[in-house]
This record gives structure tokens, C-alpha cells and sequence, in this order.
């Protein structure tokens, strides 16, 4: 089979001091069948980098492979490399543990752990030997994910008594409160109403000062909100039944939405395909 | 343009059946019903017979007594006794081997023809009649191979000190701690019965934890994973704590039936007549159904029925309060989702 497809696509590139992650002709298949195809992408540093493209095209499965979240999936493999601080994550030496804590992920429908919302946030800081006042790290958890004036006086309370935004946010607040590298968001919104999409949005703008963040949506408006920068992916025409994934466009978010490249962007971002 | 002319008839060409339907509805409901009572009218006619019978025997000298010739001075001191502290070590043995290994399964076991191999013959194993694992536990666990007796290779090569008797064999503390008392074989003891009654219930233990861990929500897990844990730390601190009431559950259920259970105790020489509170766990016992069982061979109608019914109504009592702890625990620990 020949892995190297011979679609058009158009990308661009970035200083090697501004990216922090690199994928390089990623193949990914589940249990022996191809679904993304000859992917590579550079994610730059401290900007919101939005994966867009009709359902099923391999948006979260490349997502959630930046962080060997795949790992788990039984049948999951993947060729090629995906580098993060000069040293590919797939390695044989590095250890997916060690990857998922620098590199931390926020989900598509909320999912709190059955504890009190303290405990939430305190999570993963008593797992990674957080050795500074616990007490501080969970309210500024909180507050940087703009929930804590809604949550101070109920922190010992399940975190089912929150509101799906709210859970939303509690996650967010549990995976910031191990400080790691980079955000990964999978349809962060797409299990909530528009207020709360608003306010995840918000929040994205405000925590790229300090993470890199890479979200997956399918909703374009979104994406051209809050994403700096802006990769649409597709299948492949030449193998549409195969339903393979491949990457068509990344550019500026200004540029990918007002003037594409491809008439296969412009076809999906005006709403005549997808 | 047949499909033309069927289709221009509209709701003509509907029969009203909704009456027929409605009566059917009726019916299977009354049937449902009556499968329903069926059940808990035998169980209510056997309950109020054994009231009947045994209530007025349920009396002090029943707990305080133990078998005696005069029906007015029988008790079953000891086989209460009994029942109780080989159900306690059974659970003390099958909660962490039945956990374990459910924990195994679920998360550890690559998917392959042996684990394959081996659910099948878990589900197997929950359908062997007891009597069957009372004779596995006589030769494990009671005779232990007979590697212990007198003159066997394992005990000349060693130089093994035998002792004969009624407890005999290899008595040893372990470690030479005086309460971590070993005695090898297990012999007639209440750690060799309540062996046995792990073996027994073990597969159920299994099946009900291997359900509970399933039912944790994988994306609580994959939360787990995503802030950097190892997954034995997903399992003990998320996936665990969340499936504790359905393996509590399970448990309960399980050492329900075990303490009901007579006939693999008979075979590892449980007595009959056990005129005494044992000592320490390798004493020799007997259990409440052993009790019951030997009280209604006798003919005299005081043992053969009323004694029996009284002690039959202690078992249930015993197994009601286990039911009651159980659901308490399951409530008291239940996840709020």
C-alpha cells in the first residue's frame, strides 16, 4: 500500500524555538486499518492551535495521540514521530506516564472524578508530589479556570453538583493544576450550552499566556474565535471509502478562514462540504 | 402503480387492533404477576411453618446450650459459633484473592485465548455442585496429599516433627510468632472449612467484582491517565472506590450462600457433636446447617421439628442481618453520579 498520498495540501512552518510539538508523517491505524494518513503538523508555542474537519476524519484520534492517550486502546499503533522537547514521545525509552503529566488533556463531555471538588483539583497534585500548600494550588486552580468565586464556599461538595460548564471547568482547573506543557482539548465544548461555550472560550484566551493549547472542534465558528492558528483535516478523496484521514490546510486562523489555499477548505469553511 | 393505489388509501387500509393489543398487555401482566407470587407465596407458607414450629424454641438455652439428650436443654452454642468464625475467615480469604484476581482480569489480562480459556471455566466453575469442592478441599487442604503423615518422603527427607493425634501433623508458629500458629495438614479444622468455602464462592466473587470494575466509566479513567498516573493508581484510587459497593455487594451474597452451605463441610469432617467453643481457628467445629441436618435425623418430634425449625429460623436470622449490613454498606458507599 502506499502510504504517501498524493492529495494537495499546504502547511506552514515555524521557527524551531517557537514549536513545541512536531508530528512527522504520522500513519495511525486501529487494529491494522489506516485512519489518519501522512500527517504531520508543527503546533506553535503559547497560541491556540484549533484541529477542525468533518466528523470522523481523525481529528481526536490525532489529538489524543500527542499525549499516547491511544495507548490504551487495544489494536492502536502508529508510524512516524512525534517530537516534544527534541525527543520522540513514541520512543521505545520515554514513558507514556511521564508524557500524559507534562502534557495534560481536558475531554469532550466532562468527566470529574466521584470526589468532592477539592479532591478534584488536589488530584493529580498529591500524585506528582506537589510539595507547596495544596490549599493555595487548589484555589489557584480554580481561579485561573475562572471557577472559583462559583465553587469557594462548596469545595467539599461532589462534583456532580456542579453544572456540565461548571464540571467543564473543574477539569479544566484539575488538569492546570499539575502545570503542564500543553492543553489538549477535545471538543472541549460540544457537550455544553452556548453560555458555557462562551466562558470555556474565555478561559482558552486567557490560559494561552502560559499553555500551548491544541483543541479539536467540529463547530467553525469556534474555531475561528479563539484559535490563532488552524488545521483542517479531511478524508482522503482518493480512498473515500477507506475513510482515511488526512491534513489539508493549517495556516493562520485569519488566513485559513477569509482566504484558503484549497478549494477543498473553502468548499468545507463556506458549508458546501461537511 | 400498485404502490401508488396502496399508498392512496391512507388510513383505511389500518385495522384497529389497539383493544386486542391493550388485552394482551393485561394478560402477560397478570402472568408476570402470578410468576411473581408463585415465588413468595411458597416462601411465605415455608416461613410461617418453621414460625409455627420453631418460634417458641428460639429460646436462651438454644444460644447458651450445647446438643444435649433432653430436647429441653439442646442448644447449638457451638455450631453458631461456628457458622460464624468460618464465614468470617471465608471472607477474610475470598474478598482479596476474589478482588485480585477480578482486578486481573479486567485490567491486566492481554486479550487472548488463554484469558479467553479462562473466563469461560470461571463461569463454569460457578455452576460445580459443592459437594465437589468438598472433596477437592479434604484432599488440598484437609490431607494436604497426606505429605504430612508419618513416614511420608517430605516428612523423613526433613526430619519433619509429626505429632499423631487428633490434631496431628506439623504444629509450628510461624516465624515464631505465639498467634501466627500454623498446623499442617489443615486437618478438620475451621481454616480447612472456610478453605474450602473460598473455593466455593470464589468464582461468584470473581464474576460480581469483574462486573463492578466494568461498570466504572471509562472516562473516568482516561481522566486518570491524562494527569500523568500509573494505571495501578487509576485502579486503587479512582476505579476501585467506585466499584467498592458492587464487590461489597457481591461478597455479601456470596458468604450468604456459603453459610447455608452443608455439604462440603460434611466431607472435610465438620462434626456433628461439638460439645465445645473452639480454642483458636484450627479447632475442629461444626456449622448451623450441620446442626439442623443431625437434629432432624433424630425421632424424637422435639428435635426432629422443633429444634430444627428454631435453628433453622437462627440461620435465616444470621442471614438477614447479612443482607441488612450489605445494602447498608452498598448505600453508605454508593457514588452520587
Amino acid at each position: 500500500m502506499n502510504l504517501v498520498s498524493n492529495i494537495q495540501s499546504y502547511s506552514i512552518n515555524f521557527h524551531e524555538n517557537a514549536t513545541i510539538i512536531r508530528a512527522n508523517q504520522l500513519n495511525i491505524f486501529y487494529s491494522g486499518k489506516l485512519v489518519v494518513e501522512n500527517f504531520s503538523l508543527q503546533v506553535p508555542k503559547n497560541k491556540i492551535t484549533a484541529l477542525i474537519g468533518p466528523s470522523g476524519c481523525g481529528k481526536s484520534t490525532v489529538i489524543r495521540s500527542f499525549n499516547r492517550m491511544n495507548d490504551i486502546i487495544p489494536g492502536f499503533s502508529l508510524q512516524g514521530e512525534i517530537k516534544y522537547q527534541g525527543k520522540n514521545i513514541y520512543s521505545s525509552l520515554e514513558d507514556p506516564v511521564r508524557i500524559r503529566r507534562q502534557i495534560g488533556m481536558v475531554f469532550q463531555k466532562p468527566n470529574p472524578f466521584p470526589k468532592s471538588i477539592y479532591e478534584n483539583v488536589a488530584f493529580g497534585a498529591r500524585i506528582n508530589k506537589y510539595q507547596g500548600n495544596l490549599d493555595e494550588l487548589v484555589e489557584y486552580s480554580l481561579i485561573q479556570a475562572a471557577l472559583w468565586d462559583e465553587v469557594k464556599d462548596k469545595l467539599k461538595e461532589s462534583a456532580y453538583a456542579l453544572s456540565g460548564g461548571q464540571q467543564q471547568r473543574l477539569c479544566i482547573a484539575r488538569a492546570i493544576a499539575i502545570s503542564p506543557d500543553i492543553l489538549l482539548m477535545d471538543e472541549p465544548a460540544s457537550a455544553l450550552d452556548p453560555i458555557a461555550t462562551l466562558k470555556i472560550e474565555e478561559l482558552m484566551w486567557e490560559l494561552k499566556e502560559k499553555y500551548t493549547i491544541v483543541v479539536v472542534t467540529h463547530n467553525m465558528q469556534q474555531a475561528s474565535r479563539v484559535s490563532d492558528y488552524t488545521a483542517f483535516m479531511s478524508l482522503d478523496r482518493e480512498k473515500i471509502d477507506a475513510r482515511v484521514g488526512v491534513l489539508i490546510e493549517f495556516d493562520e486562523t485569519t488566513k485559513l478562514f477569509t482566504n484558503p489555499k484549497l478549494k477543498e477548505t473553502e468548499d468545507y469553511i463556506t458549508g458546501r462540504f461537511g | 402503480m400498485q404502490i401508488q393505489n396502496t399508498l392512496s388509501k391512507g388510513k383505511e387500509i389500518y385495522k384497529d387492533n389497539i383493544s386486542s393489543r391493550n388485552r394482551a398487555e393485561k394478560i402477560f401482566n397478570i402472568l408476570l404477576l402470578f410468576s411473581v407470587l408463585f415465588g413468595l407465596l411458597m416462601l411465605t407458607v415455608l416461613l410461617i411453618d418453621i414460625a409455627v414450629e420453631g418460634f417458641s424454641w428460639v429460646r436462651p438455652e438454644l444460644f447458651e446450650n450445647y446438643h444435649s439428650r433432653k430436647p429441653e436443654n439442646a442448644g447449638m452454642k457451638s455450631a453458631i459459633a461456628g457458622s460464624l468464625i468460618v464465614i468470617g475467615l471465608t471472607g477474610l480469604f475470598s474478598f482479596p484473592i476474589g478482588v485480585g484476581a477480578a482486578i486481573y482480569l479486567e485490567e491486566y489480562a492481554p486479550q487472548n485465548k488463554l484469558t479467553g480459556f479462562i473466563n469461560l471455566n470461571i463461569n463454569n466453575l460457578a455452576g460445580v455442585p459443592s459437594i465437589v469442592y468438598g472433596m477437592l478441599g479434604l484432599v488440598v487442604f484437609g490431607r494436604m496429599f497426606d505429605l504430612f503423615k508419618e513416614g511420608s518422603f517430605l516428612v523423613e527427607f526433613l526430619k519433619i516433627p509429626i505429632e499423631s493425634g487428633a490434631i496431628g501433623g506439623w504444629n509450628f508458629n510461624l516465624f515464631g510468632l505465639p498467634w501466627l500458629e500454623i498446623h499442617l495438614p489443615f486437618g478438620r479444622s475451621m481454616v480447612a472449612g472456610a478453605l474450602t468455602m473460598t473455593l466455593l464462592i470464589l468464582p461468584v466473587v470473581i464474576i460480581a467484582a469483574r462486573e463492578a470494575i466494568r461498570a466504572v466509566p471509562p472516562s473516568i479513567r482516561e481522566g486518570g491517565y491524562a494527569l500523568g498516573t500509573t494505571k495501578w493508581h487509576v485502579i486503587k484510587s479512582l476505579v476501585l472506590p467506585i466499584a467498592f459497593p458492587g464487590i461489597l455487594t457481591g461478597m455479601i451474597l456470596s458468604l450468604s450462600r456459603a453459610i447455608g452451605e452443608t455439604a462440603p463441610l460434611i466431607i472435610m469432617g465438620a462434626f456433628t457433636y461439638v460439645p465445645f467453643l473452639p480454642k483458636s481457628v484450627w479447632d475442629q467445629f461444626t456449622v448451623i446447617p450441620i446442626q439442623i441436618y443431625n437434629w432432624i435425623t433424630l425421632p424424637q418430634t422435639e428435635y426432629r421439628v422443633h429444634l430444627a425449625a428454631a435453628g433453622i429460623l437462627v440461620l435465616l436470622l444470621i442471614l438477614f442481618l447479612m443482607n441488612g449490613i450489605a445494602i447498608y454498606l452498598r448505600k453508605k458507599y454508593e457514588i452520587k453520579w
